[in-house]
């Protein structure tokens, strides 16, 4: 029986996803464009290659994030700081993980424990101002994503720029080798494609230990208590101000290894290019993929593909933007269809039991 | 006499209740007529068909002999009727005009004629002599004036018959004489005033004819003036009341549950309870009897640790709890039955084995070393309680809010007698479920306290207090004014004790 709700709770994104296709469509031959001709291409084109390395490469930080913005979704907090937790964090570890030099393994480590510990306190901030001044999270997260823009700007230009090489963007010195993290490619034998990023494992085993965290522990369960009924949590023990806490220490947490994806694997140091907006990215990943591992991964691989197979989009003249408006109504519809296949369980169990009670 | 509302045959059910059986009653036309009822007496439900918020299952109403039917309270607004709720309904960053004249304009983008309003509103205040500065943000006001703003709200509004739902539950007083003053003024102006409450020197006081409600029907509609409190008292509670039933066990000597003089105010330093002492004996069921909203609720949140006591103390087998939080007063033996189950006692929408969990989240059978979720040990408790306590449901993975009323509390009480508590509180543990499962209930709860449990038990349901309690401690207004025998009351006593006649 539970097997069939779970299949249903899977027809909503599916549903979302094909009318999605179906509304872009009426756009695009509203702008005299063939929507199936330009699907056709962005699928050829997404599908290729070097394209699917792409697609996973980006995949590693949009997932990470989701996981973040989940973790204080469940207890209904909204983290909306993710953004500027992760680019602090990226910044300041990257700075710090080039001042020295340790074996492979630990130095990767180090500098993934010092971008935890740096985005865990400035999500702790807005739990702090939660906890004590009742400041609504979304406010002060908000806020804090800008202190934390502004704060980069300032150390990237004033304190850490390598500017011995004279370069033209600032730039923090980039990672010695042990810092880095090697491709996938040889080890999975990949061959003439780009390098597919070697944090893509680590990415795999936060999604376990999140689904652990949330589902298997007492820390979990109280989370979702609290997100569900916040009263009947406080009856039970829970105190809602230090949980409050420690979700967003736990989310900032994850928050400052979205950044160490592309940190570690690919840019080895921390410039004006690096990716930015996967933060507020992962809300919509989390959103989609309803805060489950399993579906935040496809939620995340579908964003991925979306954004990647967009590209070829602008050199046969059609406007890319089309991708934006297509995973802007995803999310819309899949909201709509989750709340309507909530009330529908809703309803079939209490049928259920009631049969149960003319038994 | 002219009639300003008549209320004939009217009927409303919900699952399991019969809130209101063919009540009827005429109010006369420009008088102030109480309502006096026990919680779950029907009041408040007869009061929200009035304005339009329920609707009846049967039965009709003629306001000024105009056969209406209402949909809305806007419908109610219409026919010259309004409503003084208890919990206001202002905005605290906007004055007295804005929150006043709030909702009366359609929205549109006209300039808003503020003063044009002022002067209408200062007309209205001068013919009911209401005063109310009409300048000042509503948060600086004091309670019974922001009483004062939302009974002219409705006058604005055109009420020619006001309905006030336990006016004076957030009076002090002072206040409430003044109330008192305007409501006699209103009078004197042709107002129609339908006064709701439980308190009944108040309603003599006030009122021209009191109509006293029980269990959904009226039991009498007398005039204020020739009824006094002790008669008043009687119709409310009924005349006989269900005698204990004998008992097998007797009390044990030691003490499960001691309180000594405990005090506690609220936020606006109003004393909600003071010198609160009583103990509990292994194997006994000490009933509180009070009207409700006498400082019961407070007292038994202070001992689980919700509420904060302001001096007093509080031991569970000579241990004393008032440093513990929640967490720790659980861990420790105490368990809890809320008021109200879907709010406080359930998580609607989880499953029944993950709702087993609640409350004993630190408990060892459900923690595990690494503060893993033993769900294992959670289904087969699920299980355990499903069968003992005959909840009807598919199985423990169905989620809580597809259970009837009387399933889901039928669990929590299971939950709550499952793992062997020293003591249990249980406030209104069968309120608002069906026979059955309350037949149920009442069975467990003898059982365990036969087999050595000590209960703290609080309920609106009279004859579940005195069926129940070994012994009865009666609260009004914060303070204990009584202690009686369950085999000997009698309802003229219990009655005059709950309402303040006799301390």
């Amino acid at each position: 029986m539970n097997l069939r709700y779970k299949l249903i709770g899977f027809s909503a994104p599916i549903l979302a996803l094909s009318l999605s296709v179906f509304i872009t469509s009426l756009i695009l031959t509203a702008i005299g464009k063939d929507p199936i001709e330009t699907f056709i291409l962005m699928y050829d084109y997404g599908t290729t290659g070097k394209s699917l390395v792409s697609v996973f490469n980006r995949f590693i930080p949009l997932y990470i994030s989701a996981i973040a913005v989940a973790v204080g979704f469940k207890m209904g907090l909204f983290n909306i700081g993710v953004e500027g937790q992760y680019l602090l964090s990226a910044l300041l570890a990257a700075a710090i993980g080039a001042s020295f030099s340790v074996s492979r393994p630990l130095h990767i480590l180090l500098i993934m424990v010092i971008a935890t510990a740096i985005s865990s306190l400035w999500g702790a901030l807005a739990g702090y101002l939660k906890v004590s001044r009742g400041i609504h999270e979304v406010i002060s997260t908000i806020m804090l994503n800008y202190i934390g823009t502004g704060i980069i700007a300032y150390l990237l230009g004033q304190v850490f720029n390598d500017d011995d090489k004279a370069n033209l963007i600032p730039q923090t010195t980039p990672l010695p080798e042990t810092g880095q993290i090697p491709s996938l490619n040889n080890f999975l034998n990949i061959e003439d494609l780009p390098s597919l990023h070697g944090f893509l494992p680590i990415a795999i085993i936060l999604g376990f230990l999140y689904y652990f965290l949330i589902w298997k522990t007492t820390l979990g369960y109280n989370l979702r208590i609290t997100g569900q009924n916040p009263t009947a949590a406080k009856f039970s023990g829970v105190d809602p101000k230090r949980l409050t806490m420690l979700a967003m220490i736990i989310s900032g947490g994850f928050a400052g290894l979205v950044g160490m994806g592309p940190l570690l694997s690919y840019h080895h140091q921390y410039s004006i290019d690096f990716p930015a907006g996967i933060g507020f990215a992962g809300i919509g990943v989390a959103l989609l993929g309803r805060n489950h591992p399993v579906g935040m991964a496809f939620g995340a691989v579908l964003f991925a593909f979306l954004e990647r197979s967009s590209q070829i989009l602008d050199l046969r003249d059609v406007p890319k933007e089309i991708e934006t408006m297509m995973s802007a109504f995803i999310l819309l519809i899949v909201v709509v269809f989750y709340e309507v296949i909530r009330r529908y369980i809703v309803t079939q169990q209490i049928k259920e039991a009631s049969k149960e009670v003319e038994d | 006499m002219k009639k300003s509302i008549k209320i004939q045959n009217i009927s409303k059910s919900f699952p399991g209740v019969k809130a209101n059986s063919n009540v009827s009653f005429d109010i006369d036309s420009g008088s102030i007529h109480a309502v006096v009822g026990e919680n779950g007496a029907g009041k408040s439900t007869l009061m929200k068909i009035l304005y339009g918020m329920i609707k009846p299952d049967s039965g009709d109403i003629y306001v000024f002999d105009e056969k209406i039917s209402l949909s809305s309270p806007k419908d109610a607004i219409k026919y010259g009727l309004g409503m003084v709720h208890q919990h206001f309904m202002l905005a605290d960053n906007f004055t007295v005009l804005e929150s006043i004249i709030l909702g009366i304009d359609s929205p549109g983008i006209a300039n808003l004629k503020l003063e044009k309003y002022k002067d209408s509103l200062q007309e209205v205040m001068k013919r009911y002599s209401l005063n109310v500065d009409l300048d000042q943000y509503v948060d600086d006001l004091g309670v019974g004036e922001k009483q004062r703003v939302e009974i002219l709200k409705v006058l604005f509004r055109g009420a020619k018959i006001l309905i006030l739902d336990e006016p004076t539950a957030v009076l002090v007083p002072q206040e409430v004489d003044e109330l008192f003053k305007n409501l006699k003024d209103l009078q004197n102006n042709g107002v129609t005033i339908i006064f709701i409450s439980h308190k009944l020197d108040e309603v003599i006081k006030i009122a021209d004819q009191i109509t006293v409600m029980r269990g959904g029907e009226i039991i009498g509609t007398v005039d204020a003036d020739q009824v006094n409190k002790k008669q008043l008292a009687e119709m409310m509670i009924g005349k006989s009341l269900p005698k204990p039933p004998e008992r097998s066990v007797e009390s044990g000597l030691e003490n499960v549950l001691k309180v000594e003089n405990l005090n506690a105010r609220n936020d606006d330093g109003k004393t909600v309870f003071e010198n609160i002492s009583f103990e509990i004996k292994k194997s006994e069921i000490l009933g509180i009897a009070g009207v409700e909203g006498n400082g019961q609720k407070e007292l038994i949140e202070s001992i689980i640790g919700i509420q904060e006591v302001d001096s007093g103390d509080i031991y569970l087998e000579n241990s004393i709890l008032n440093k513990l939080e929640i967490r720790q007063r659980l861990d420790f033996g105490i368990s809890f039955i809320p008021e109200d189950r879907q709010a406080q006692a359930l998580v609607m929408e989880m499953k029944l084995n993950d709702n087993i969990i609640l409350g004993r989240q630190s408990k060892e059978k459900y923690k595990t070393n690494v503060s893993t979720v033993n769900l294992k040990n959670a289904g087969k408790i699920s299980r355990q309680v499903i069968n003992d306590f005959n909840v009807k449901t598919p199985n423990e993975t169905t989620i809580a809010t597809a259970l009837s009323g009387g399933n889901q509390q039928k669990f929590v009480v299971g939950r709550e007698l499952d793992d062997d508590p020293k003591v249990l509180i249980a406030s209104q543990p069968t309120r608002g479920i069906d026979i059955g499962a309350q037949a149920l209930i009442w069975d467990k709860l003898r059982e365990t306290r036969d087999s050595g449990l000590g209960v703290l038990l609080i309920s609106a349901d009279l004859e579940e207090l005195i069926g129940l309690s070994d012994r009865i401690i009666v609260i009004y207004q914060g303070k204990f004014v009584a202690e009686l025998d369950p085999n000997t009351i009698t309802p003229e006593e219990l009655g005059a004790y709950m309402t303040g006649l006799k301390q």
